[in-house]
C-alpha cells in the first residue's frame, strides 16, 4: 500500500475508534446530570444509585475518549501535514477554541464531580456535572463546525500567493448550514447510544438482583425513553440534514442511492443486490421517497452520478469525482436500519414495562431480547459509525469539498514503513484499551449500585491540620 | 499579534509541562513509594482529581500552536512522526491506567494499572524531554518549511543524538523531583517520608545534569541551564530541611525555566533548520492570518482567565492531604 492509502486507513481507524466513545460521553454526562437532578428534587434512593452507575460508566468512557481525542488533534500534523498547512487557518482556531472553551470544562469539572462528592455542597456538586454536560455539547458543536467546513467550505478565502485557506469569518464557520443541521442529528444519535447502554444494563440486572430491582427498572425505562426519543429526533434531523446535503453535495446523495441517472419522481431503494449475469441490480424500492427525502417534493428531480461527474469535470478539470458507490449505498442504509432497530426495541421495552409491569420473559420475543441484550448498545453505536463512514467517504475525492483533494493533504515525507509501525502501535494499544474498557463496563454493571453519597461506610478523615498545599 | 501568540503558545506549553510534570512523577513513584495497596492508592489519589485538567493544557498547547503557527505544528509533528506517535500511545495507556485503577476492586487489576502507569509515565516524561531538546536544536527543514528526509532515519535519528539523550534524562529527573516534592506535600505517613528522600536524591541528580548541560552549551542558554541547576539544588536543600512547599515551588520553577528557555532559545526563530539557517521557521513566517489570530485572541481573552480560575478552585477543593486509609472509591 502507498503512504496515502495507509494514511487514510490510519485516519479512519483512529477516528472511528475515537467516535465509539464520544457519543457515550456526550449522552452519559447529560443522563448523569439528569438523574442527579431527579435525585436532588425527589431524594429518591433509586436516582442516587442510578446516577452513580451512569457516572462510573461516564468516567471510564471519558478517559478513553480523552486519550483517543488527543491522537485526533495530533493526527493532522502527523500524517496530514500538507493539509494542516493548507487548512490550519480555519481548523486551528476551531480546535484551539474547543480546547480552551469546552475541553477544560469537561476535564476539570468531571474531576470535581467524581472526587468532590463529599467535599462540595450538594447543590454545587450537582452544578459540576451540568457543567460537564454543557462542555461536551460545546465541544461537539465546535468540532462539527470544523467538519462542516470540509463538507461545505464557507467563511474562508484562498490566498492566491500561498494557495492556502485564509479564515474570513468565524461566525460564518459556526453558522454553516451543514453544522446547524448535523449538530442536532449527531447529538440525537449520541443519546440513542447512551440510552441503549443504560437500557441494556437495567434489563440485564433486573433479572438477578431483586434487592435493587426498582433501581434497575428505573434505569431500563430511562434508557428506553432516551433511546426512543433520540431515535425520533435522529430521523427528523436526518431528514433536514439530507436536504442540506442534497443542496451542497448533490454527489453524496446520488452516491447514497447509487443513482446514476438524473431522475424525477425518484424512488428510494431499501435494499439491493446484484444477481449474477444481470446488468441492473435487483432493488426493493419505495416510489417517490428519494425525491421527497432529498428536496421535500416527491416529484422533484434528483441529479444522478453520471450527470454530476460530467459537471465536475467541466468545473474542476478532468478526474474521477465519484466516491466509492457500494460503500456509500450500504453505510447509508446500515446507519438508518440499525438506528431504527434500536428505537423499535426501546419502544417494545417501554410497552412491556408500562404502568409498573415487570419485564418477565414471558414471550418468545422477550427471551430473544434478553439473550441478545449485549447487542443493544452496539446498534446505535454502529449506526453512528456507519453514518460517519458515509459522510466522510462519500465526500471523496475531496478533503474540503471543491477546494482540496485528499491526495494532496498527506505528509510529503512520510513512508509506508513509518505508517505501518504507527498503525501497529495504534492497533495494539487501542485493542488493549477496548478489552479493558469492556471488562470495566461489565464489572461496574455487575456491582451492587452504590449510592451517590455513602451515608454509612468509612468517610475520609479530615486532616486535623488544614494547610495550604500550594 | 504574532508575538502575543508566541507568548501564549509558550505559556500553554509551560503550564502543561509544569502541571503534568508532577503527574508523570507521581505516576512513576506511586508503585515504588507505596509499600501496600492503600499507600499506592493514596499516592495516585493525590493527582486523581486534577491530572485530567492538567493534561488538557496539552490539548490547548497543541491547539494554539496549530491555530497560531500551522507551519510550526505541521513541521514538528510530521518531522518527529514516530516519537510523537509513541508519546500519544504512552499518554493513552497512562490516562486509562489512572482512571481505571480504582474502578475494579481486585489487587491484580490495580497492580497491573500501577505498572502500566509507571511505565507510561516514564516513557512520556523521557520522550517529551527528548522531543523538546530536538525541537530546540532544530530539524532538517527545506525552504517551504517541510522536513527533508524519509523513513525511519528521519523519524528516529534525531532521538539518538546527544541533546535528545540529555533532554530525556532531564525530563525524567524533572518529573521525579516534581512528583516527589508533590507527594511530600500531599500525603501523610511513610509515603511522605520516602517521597522526601527521593526528592533530595533526584533533585541533586537533576541539578548535576543541568549544570553539565550549562557547561556543554555555553552562551545565553548556559545561563538558563545554570539557573535551572540552582533551582534543582534549592529544591534538594528545601526537601532535606522539610520545607515541602518551598521544595515543590523550586522544582516547578525549575521546570518552568527549562521550558521557557527551550522555547525562546532562538527567538524569533521557533524551529531552526539544521540544513540552512535561512529555512528556519520564524514567529512571523509560521504565523496564521491576522484574522485567525484575532479570533483566537478574543477567545483566549474571554476564556483563559476563567479556565485558570476554575482550575485553581479545583486545586483548592482538593487541598487536603490524602491519607492512606482505605477510602471507598
Amino acid at each position: 500500500m502507498t503512504a496515502l492509502e495507509l494514511s487514510r486507513l490510519q485516519f479512519a481507524v483512529v477516528t472511528v475508534y475515537h467516535y465509539l466513545f464520544v457519543p457515550l460521553s456526550i449522552s452519559l454526562s447529560a443522563l448523569t446530570a439528569g438523574l442527579q437532578t431527579m435525585w436532588w428534587r425527589t431524594r429518591d434512593e433509586r436516582y442516587s444509585r442510578a446516577t452513580m452507575l451512569a457516572g462510573k460508566l461516564l468516567m471510564a468512557t471519558f478517559a478513553v475518549g480523552v486519550v483517543t481525542g488527543l491522537v485526533q488533534e495530533f493526527q493532522f500534523g502527523l500524517s496530514w501535514s500538507a493539509f494542516a498547512q493548507y487548512y490550519g487557518d480555519v481548523f486551528g482556531p476551531t480546535l484551539a477554541i474547543e480546547g480552551m472553551l469546552a475541553f477544560f470544562l469537561e476535564a476539570t469539572f468531571l474531576g470535581l464531580w467524581w472526587f468532590g462528592r463529599d467535599r462540595l455542597r450538594p447543590g454545587l456538586h450537582l452544578a459540576t456535572i451540568w457543567v460537564v454536560a454543557v462542555g461536551t455539547l460545546i465541544s461537539a458543536y465546535v468540532i462539527l463546525a470544523a467538519n462542516a467546513f470540509m463538507q461545505h467550505p464557507v467563511g474562508a478565502t484562498i490566498d492566491p500567493a500561498t494557495g492556502r485557506a485564509v479564515l474570513g469569518s468565524f461566525t460564518a464557520l459556526l453558522t454553516n448550514p451543514v453544522v446547524v443541521a448535523s449538530f442536532p442529528h449527531t447529538i440525537a444519535g449520541a443519546f440513542m447510544a447512551g440510552g441503549a447502554l443504560l437500557m441494556a444494563i437495567g434489563l440485564w440486572r433486573r433479572r438477578d438482583d431483586a434487592a435493587q430491582g426498582p433501581t434497575w427498572r428505573l434505569l431500563a425505562r430511562v434508557g428506553a425513553w432516551t433511546t426512543l426519543v433520540g431515535g425520533a429526533a435522529v430521523s427528523l434531523t436526518g431528514d433536514l440534514l439530507g436536504k442540506v446535503m442534497t443542496e451542497v453535495q448533490p454527489m453524496k446523495m446520488a452516491a447514497a442511492e447509487a443513482l446514476y441517472e438524473t431522475t424525477s419522481h425518484a424512488p428510494f431503494s431499501l435494499f439491493a443486490f446484484q444477481l449474477p449475469g444481470w446488468q441492473e441490480p435487483w432493488s426493493l424500492d419505495v416510489p417517490w421517497l428519494l425525491s421527497f427525502l432529498a428536496t421535500g417534493d416527491p416529484t422533484a428531480t434528483v441529479r444522478g452520478i453520471d450527470d454530476l461527474q460530467r459537471q465536475y469535470e467541466l468545473q474542476f478539470g478532468p478526474g474521477d469525482y465519484t466516491p466509492w458507490i457500494p460503500v456509500a449505498y450500504w453505510t447509508f442504509r446500515l446507519m438508518i436500519g440499525l438506528g431504527m432497530v434500536a428505537a423499535a426495541v426501546a419502544a417494545y421495552v417501554l410497552w412491556r414495562t408500562r404502568r409498573g409491569r415487570e419485564f418477565t420473559p414471558a414471550w418468545f420475543a422477550d427471551r430473544w431480547l434478553l439473550r441478545f441484550l449485549w447487542t443493544l448498545p452496539v446498534l446505535p453505536t454502529a449506526a453512528a459509525t456507519f453514518g460517519w463512514l458515509f459522510t466522510e467517504t462519500a465526500r471523496q475525492p475531496w478533503l474540503v469539498f471543491g477546494l482540496f483533494q485528499t491526495r494532496d493533504g498527506v505528509s510529503p515525507t512520510l513512508t509506508p514503513v513509518e505508517l505501518v509501525a504507527s498503525l501497529a502501535g495504534f492497533a495494539l494499544v487501542y485493542g488493549v484499551l477496548a478489552v479493558v474498557w469492556v471488562r470495566l463496563v461489565l464489572h461496574v454493571s455487575r456491582l451492587e449500585p452504590a449510592p451517590l453519597h455513602p451515608s454509612s461506610g468509612p468517610q475520609e478523615k479530615p486532616e486535623p491540620v488544614l494547610e495550604m498545599s500550594y | 499579534m504574532e508575538i502575543l501568540w508566541f507568548a501564549l503558545a509558550v505559556l500553554c506549553w509551560v503550564l502543561f509541562f509544569a502541571l503534568e510534570g508532577f503527574d508523570f512523577g507521581v505516576g512513576m513513584l506511586a508503585p515504588a513509594l507505596g509499600r501496600d495497596d492503600h499507600e499506592r492508592g493514596a499516592a495516585i489519589r493525590t493527582v486523581g482529581p486534577v491530572w485530567d485538567g492538567n493534561e488538557v493544557w496539552l490539548v490547548a498547547a497543541i491547539g494554539v500552536t496549530f491555530a497560531a503557527f500551522p507551519d510550526w505544528y505541521a513541521a514538528l509533528l510530521s518531522g518527529l512522526y514516530l516519537p510523537m506517535v509513541l508519546v500519544l500511545l504512552a499518554l493513552a495507556a497512562r490516562g486509562v491506567a489512572i482512571e481505571f485503577r480504582g474502578k475494579v476492586d481486585t489487587p491484580v487489576w490495580r497492580r497491573r494499572c500501577e505498572v502500566a502507569l509507571a511505565v507510561s509515565s516514564f516513557l512520556t516524561a523521557g520522550l517529551f524531554g527528548a522531543v523538546v531538546a530536538v525541537a530546540m536544536t532544530g530539524l532538517a527543514l527545506d525552504p517551504t518549511g517541510a522536513v527533508v528526509g524519509t523513513g525511519l532515519e528521519r523519524s528516529l535519528a534525531p532521538l539518538v543524538s546527544g541533546p535528545a539523550l540529555a533532554g530525556a534524562v532531564l525530563g525524567v529527573l524533572a518529573a521525579l523531583v516534581q512528583g516527589a516534592t508533590f507527594l511530600g506535600l500531599r500525603t501523610t505517613g511513610p509515603v511522605r517520608v520516602r517521597a522526601r528522600r527521593v526528592a533530595v536524591g533526584s533533585a541533586v541528580a537533576a541539578g548535576v545534569v543541568a549544570a553539565g548541560v550549562a557547561v556543554v552549551v555555553g552562551g545565553l542558554a548556559a545561563l538558563f541551564a545554570g539557573v535551572v541547576a540552582l533551582l534543582a539544588l534549592a529544591a534538594a536543600v528545601a526537601a532535606a530541611w522539610r520545607y515541602e512547599g518551598t521544595a515543590f515551588a523550586a522544582a516547578t520553577l525549575g521546570v518552568v525555566g527549562a521550558v521557557v528557555a527551550a522555547f525562546t532559545a532562538h527567538v524569533p526563530v521557533v524551529l531552526p533548520s539544521t540544513l540552512d539557517p535561512a529555512s528556519s521557521l520564524t514567529i512571523s513566517g509560521a504565523a496564521a492570518s491576522p484574522y485567525a489570530l484575532t479570533v483566537i485572541t478574543v477567545g483566549a481573552v474571554l476564556i483563559l482567565p476563567g479556565v485558570i480560575a476554575y482550575q485553581a478552585f479545583s486545586y483548592w477543593v482538593f487541598r487536603r492531604r490524602v491519607a492512606s486509609e482505605r477510602v471507598t472509591a
